[in-house]
């Protein structure tokens, strides 16, 4: 069987930083795959590659089979893979149910329509996205005026608007109280599993790694230190040497949060 | 240095030359002329110190373009003020003392003052870097440039250091004028031409990079030699030429950097907007007709002037759309305008074509300018995209200006007449009236429509826009056409109006005069630059008729609009309603209440 | 007390964010403010130091009171911040973003010195030429650290200093703050983090929707586990 995501070899150095090395992994349909590591890592490099912001210098990257590598954002996008990004990215002069209209209507391929009402359109099914992520009582609010935890799910169901096979989510719960993270990803995870959607989601929150990911990739210094399930990863001595610590803060934490 | 896009740094330039012309006639000797030109320039920095405190302050946070703005209007006062004191003639200044001969190198004789200044340039660029670089002020500059706030917060005070800069740049400014006296005449229309040849070099330069700008003006002012001599029939649109081609190529200039993200995005409202209400509707149809039937109760001069108005109405919607709606501040958009003018005057004159037919085909010029010049325009971003339609604007003008045999040059083409069904003031009024509230509709149904919100899209975040696939250059580059069509659309209608075309039409003023029209009205609102224009425009014609000083007077409420109304008229007034809304009472009241306290 | 807070009101334009708010630190005190995102958290720091220009209500420093002085001049009676979002000069050079921060030494206070900084932050003074933008998250936030205290406060607020660092460097952060606390600084940190604030701080007050839900000892907030759920949500 093909996996969703097949990335070989990936490779980028800039400005005399060789921020990428080789890095190679593959993702199923509807399997959750966090990718972890000091700040600096490379990780956010990574993932600008994957959905086409930066070009990679060498390495493919192969969605469902078809090498994607090197194609623009909006041409991956099409290709059924959605984002979200560590600092929201939203439109502020709109209105919540607009954002995500928006999305649809380059979904259905209709932004070159020049005299229809553009807030009247596809109404229900942004609707039907906003109550997904729980922010349909907002819909009609502006977006610029929303709350952080709320523009981070707001991100979200506009990442879902292509139908997508593929979520990328670089910290995705960057920003949220505690609660609010677990609630955001318990949502993603539940999306993913019930509609076979691959994730991918960079993350410091230990709780928020080890409770919802089927398997943990460590970077560091451009290259993968470790691949494996959240046990074997918090485990690998290398892993808390370099990223983990002495778990005075998250080891605890985290059993706390699996308890709860 | 304090990224304010200063155009009131011609003005500087200009009073500094000016007030060096009255000092060196008073003082005599080698020390009176040096002294004059050093008092001259310190006199300025005062000047522009005082300025700074007294204007800039208040509109730091504000959008670069309401601080272009507000040094546009002080540049506007100037001007007149200049000649108010100076008077209206060119002055010719002194020889520099010591420096009157010339020197030959290389079998030319060169002027010994040009050497001097040859060397005082790259002295005073060393003494900035280092200036820049290895002082704890030069490094604070360096720190407040990019982030006031912090630099407050790490206790410093940041509006003395602001003023401090600022005054240096005057004194700069003035001491670069004070020292042209002696090679050239002090006239008060220098300040324009300086200040686009500076925004040039800056831009080729690379903003806020001293040794981009320094290389630049090198190659600027040769660029200028070497045109007059080798290629006089392009030698104006040389510079602009060079300009496009480095900022295409290197969209932040030679030694510039990428700019980061931009601290307001332009038009950006954080109060979503809404079509017009079915009450709203049938007030705007109630204007419209007020309108139409003016002409039952005005005269013909007074006809004129509102169809003069109401094309500035379309002219200034145009430049809204692309402004507002697309994030694209264009500083060149009179381009499209005098096309359109041009469109019509070829067909006109060169195919005897009938009134209604040159009104059909002139918009398409045009609109096929604003597909050339679109297609690079929206490579670029801010403030590079700014300045490359004013590249673009300035060589359509000297293509105008310098190619005779097809355009008359400087003496335009005449006789263009509207047909003779509308050829009676009231007839052409209800034409323009027509014409300009179909093509204003048309611009308000697509901001709505799923093409404009692609657009605020692109504007809102250029990095979720891709991420959703959509292709922020086509549909900017689509704006930008159709913002282009539409002014070629107003530009048609000026000529028949006037009867004539000139280069003029597609000058600097006109794209200026857009500019101010759109802030004016409100750069957050949907179609603010109505009101704009009409307020604009009917301010400056009614000036003109009534005072001599009517740049004084225009420059003054266009300084006291900015400070008193950052939002515009429009936004003005929909802030008014949105605080009388019941929405959030207690919050708006207790804002307000704060404001007074302040 | 080092720092009395009572009755701020906040706004940005016109929506309301601060009701009320009071608080207070002792000297030598390390105090957490803990809220989810959007609780008013930065917004009370902002107005402490003087950035929200709409702000009323007691705030003494000192025993002065500094609720209607400018930024410049809270921060130069030794009132440190350090911001959410890092906001280190890019173009500078390590050295030059301490250079910007640098205040005269301040009696009965510590000195800092860029060289007692490195010894804080060893990670710093590898790189002292680099500039700021070339530098990983977890070294920003320490040069934004370093560079506040350059300016010898005796109060510093640090806005969310763990906020997107790894495990292993929010250890380092907990190290440094405790550091800094032995030097005799108050501190107040904002923090989500539970654990982060629970490793450092002696008190904590709770922010909600913009007013102040609970005031207590770590030991009475870890007591009260109906208000640490209601309003953190752990």
């Amino acid at each position: 069987m093909t996996p969703l995501l097949q990335v070989e070899n990936l490779d980028k150095s800039y400005g005399g930083v060789h921020a990428v090395r080789g890095v190679s992994f593959s993702l199923t349909a509807g399997r959750i795959l966090a990718l972890i590591g000091p700040n600096g890592a490379g990780k956010s490099t990574c993932f600008n590659m994957l959905n086409g912001q930066i070009k990679p210098n060498a390495g493919t990257i192969r969605l469902n089979g078809a090498d994607i590598t090197g194609l623009p954002p909006r041409t991956v996008w099409r290709r059924g893979v959605g984002r979200t990004f560590q600092i929201t990215a939203t439109f502020a002069s709109m209105t919540v149910r607009e954002n995500v209209q928006v999305a649809l209507l380059s979904f259905h391929s209709k932004l070159a329509s020049v005299f229809r009402y553009a807030g009247a359109a596809y109404r229900d099914e942004a609707e039907r996205l906003l109550a997904l992520v729980g922010m349909e009582a907002q819909a009609e609010r502006p977006c610029g005026e929303l709350a952080y935890g709320d523009l981070k799910r707001l991100e979200l169901a506009i990442a879902l608007a292509n139908q997508p096979k593929l979520l990328l989510m670089d910290e995705p719960t960057a920003g949220m109280a505690p609660k609010e993270r677990v609630d955001l990803m318990r949502l993603t995870a539940g999306i993913a599993r019930d509609t076979g959607i691959g994730v991918l989601f960079t993350e410091h929150d230990m709780d928020v790694v080890f409770e919802h990911s089927d398997s943990v990739m460590v970077l560091n210094r451009g290259e993968l230190i470790a691949t494996g399930t959240p046990e074997e990863v918090r485990r690998d001595p290398q892993v808390r040497a370099i990223y983990l610590g002495e778990g005075l803060l998250y080891d605890a934490k985290h059993r706390e949060g699996s308890a709860a | 240095m304090t990224r304010i896009v200063n155009f009131a740094h011609g003005a500087f330039y200009m009073v500094g030359a000016y007030l060096a012309f009255t000092l060196t006639e008073r003082l005599a000797g080698t020390w009176g002329f040096w002294g004059g030109i050093l008092i001259a320039a310190a006199v300025v920095a005062v000047l522009g110190a005082l300025l700074e405190i007294v204007l800039l302050r208040r509109i730091y946070r504000a959008p670069e373009l309401f601080q272009l703005l507000a040094t546009f209007g002080v540049t506007l006062m100037v001007q007149d003020i200049v000649v108010l004191i100076w008077g209206p003639e060119d002055l010719m200044g002194r020889r520099a003392p010591g420096f009157r001969g010339a020197v030959e190198i290389m079998g030319q004789l060169v002027p010994a003052y040009d050497l001097l200044l040859i060397v005082l340039g790259p002295t005073v660029l060393g003494l900035l870097w280092l200036l820049f670089h290895r002082t704890r002020w030069g490094v604070l500059v360096r720190a407040a440039t990019q982030d006031r706030d912090m630099v407050a917060a790490l206790g410093v005070n940041q509006k003395w250091l602001f003023t401090s800069v600022f005054a240096l740049g005057v004194f700069l400014a003035a001491l670069g004028g004070a020292l042209q006296i002696p090679r050239d005449a002090v006239s008060h229309s220098m300040d324009l031409r300086i200040i686009v040849d500076v925004f040039v070099v800056v831009v080729i330069g690379g903003l806020g990079s001293v040794t981009g700008a320094f290389l630049a003006a090198i190659i600027v002012s040769e660029l200028n030699a070497f045109g007059i001599l080798i290629f006089p029939k392009i030698s104006l649109v040389l510079v602009f030429l060079v300009m496009a081609v480095v900022l295409v190529i290197r969209p932040y200039g030679l030694f510039g950097k990428a700019e980061g993200a931009q601290r307001t995005s332009l038009g950006l409202s954080i109060r979503p907007w809404r079509p017009f209400t079915q009450a709203e509707r049938i007030a705007v149809g109630a204007g419209v007709l007020v309108a139409a039937s003016l002409p039952l109760f005005l005269g013909n001069y007074a006809l004129t002037v509102g169809s003069e108005i109401l094309v500035f109405v379309l002219f200034a919607a145009s430049l809204h759309f692309m402004m507002t709606v697309g994030g694209l501040a264009s500083f060149g958009h009179a381009a499209y305008f005098g096309l359109g003018a041009y469109g019509a005057a070829f067909m006109v004159k060169l195919f005897g074509a009938p009134m209604e037919v040159a009104l059909l085909m002139g918009p398409l010029m045009g609109l096929v300018g604003a597909v050339l010049f679109g297609w690079f325009c929206v490579r670029l971003s801010g403030v590079y995209f700014a300045m490359l339609t004013l590249a673009f604007a300035q060589i359509a003008w000297s293509i105008a200006f310098q190619w005779v045999e097809v355009t008359g040059g400087d003496n335009g083409m005449l006789g263009i007449w509207p047909a003779s069904w509308a050829s009676k003031p009231a007839a052409f009024f209800w034409l323009v009236l027509g014409v300009v509230t179909v093509g204003v509709c048309i611009l308000r149904v697509l901001v709505f429509s799923p093409f404009g919100f692609a657009l605020r899209a692109a504007r809102d975040s250029t990095l979720r826009s891709e991420a959703i696939g959509i292709d922020r250059r086509n549909v900017q580059w689509a704006a930008f056409i159709v913002a282009g069509t539409f002014a070629g659309i107003a530009g048609v209608l000026f000529a028949f109006l006037k009867g004539s075309v000139f280069p003029d039409n597609l000058g600097i003023p006109i794209s200026v005069d857009g500019l101010v029209m759109v802030l004016l009205g409100g750069i957050e609102t949907v179609s603010g630059a109505v009101v704009g224009a009409v307020v604009y425009k009917a301010l400056a014609i009614w000036l003109m008729s009534q005072t001599e000083m009517s740049k004084l007077i225009l420059g003054a409420v266009v300084v006291l609009l900015v400070v008193a109304f950052p939002k515009g008229i429009v936004g003005f007034l929909e802030d008014l309603r949105h605080r009388r809304r019941p929405a959030s009472p207690p919050a708006g009241f207790k804002a307000a209440k704060v404001e007074a306290a302040e | 007390m080092k720092l009395e807070v009572s009755g701020l009101n906040s706004h940005y334009g016109p929506a309301h964010i601060l009701f009320d708010v009071a608080f207070e630190v002792g000297a030598g005190e390390v105090v957490a403010l803990l809220g989810r995102n959007g609780a008013g958290k930065s917004t009370t720091f902002r107005s402490v130091v003087g950035l929200v220009s709409q702000r009323e209500g007691q705030i003494r420093f000192d025993g002065t009171d500094i609720s209607r002085m400018p930024t410049y001049d809270i921060v130069r009676r030794g009132l440190g911040y350090v911001p959410e979002d890092r906001r280190i000069f890019t173009e500078l050079t390590v050295e030059e973003n301490f250079s910007v921060g640098l205040q005269p030494p301040r009696p009965g206070v510590a000195t800092w010195t860029p060289e007692r900084i490195y010894q804080l932050f060893p990670n710093l003074g590898e790189m002292r030429k680099r500039p700021g933008g070339q530098m990983s998250g977890g070294e920003q936030q320490m040069l934004t650290i370093g560079r506040t205290l350059m300016g010898n406060p005796s109060l510093v607020l640090l806005d969310e200093p763990s906020e997107g660092l790894a495990p292993k460097i929010v250890e380092q952060m907990a190290d440094a703050i405790l550091a800094m606390r032995k030097e005799g600084l108050s501190i107040v940190i904002s923090e989500q983090n539970l654990h982060f604030a629970k490793l450092i701080s002696d008190r904590a007050y709770i922010i909600e929707k913009g007013r102040m839900r609970f005031s207590g000892t770590m030991a009475e907030l870890e007591a009260n586990p109906e208000i640490r759920d209601a309003y953190l949500a752990v």
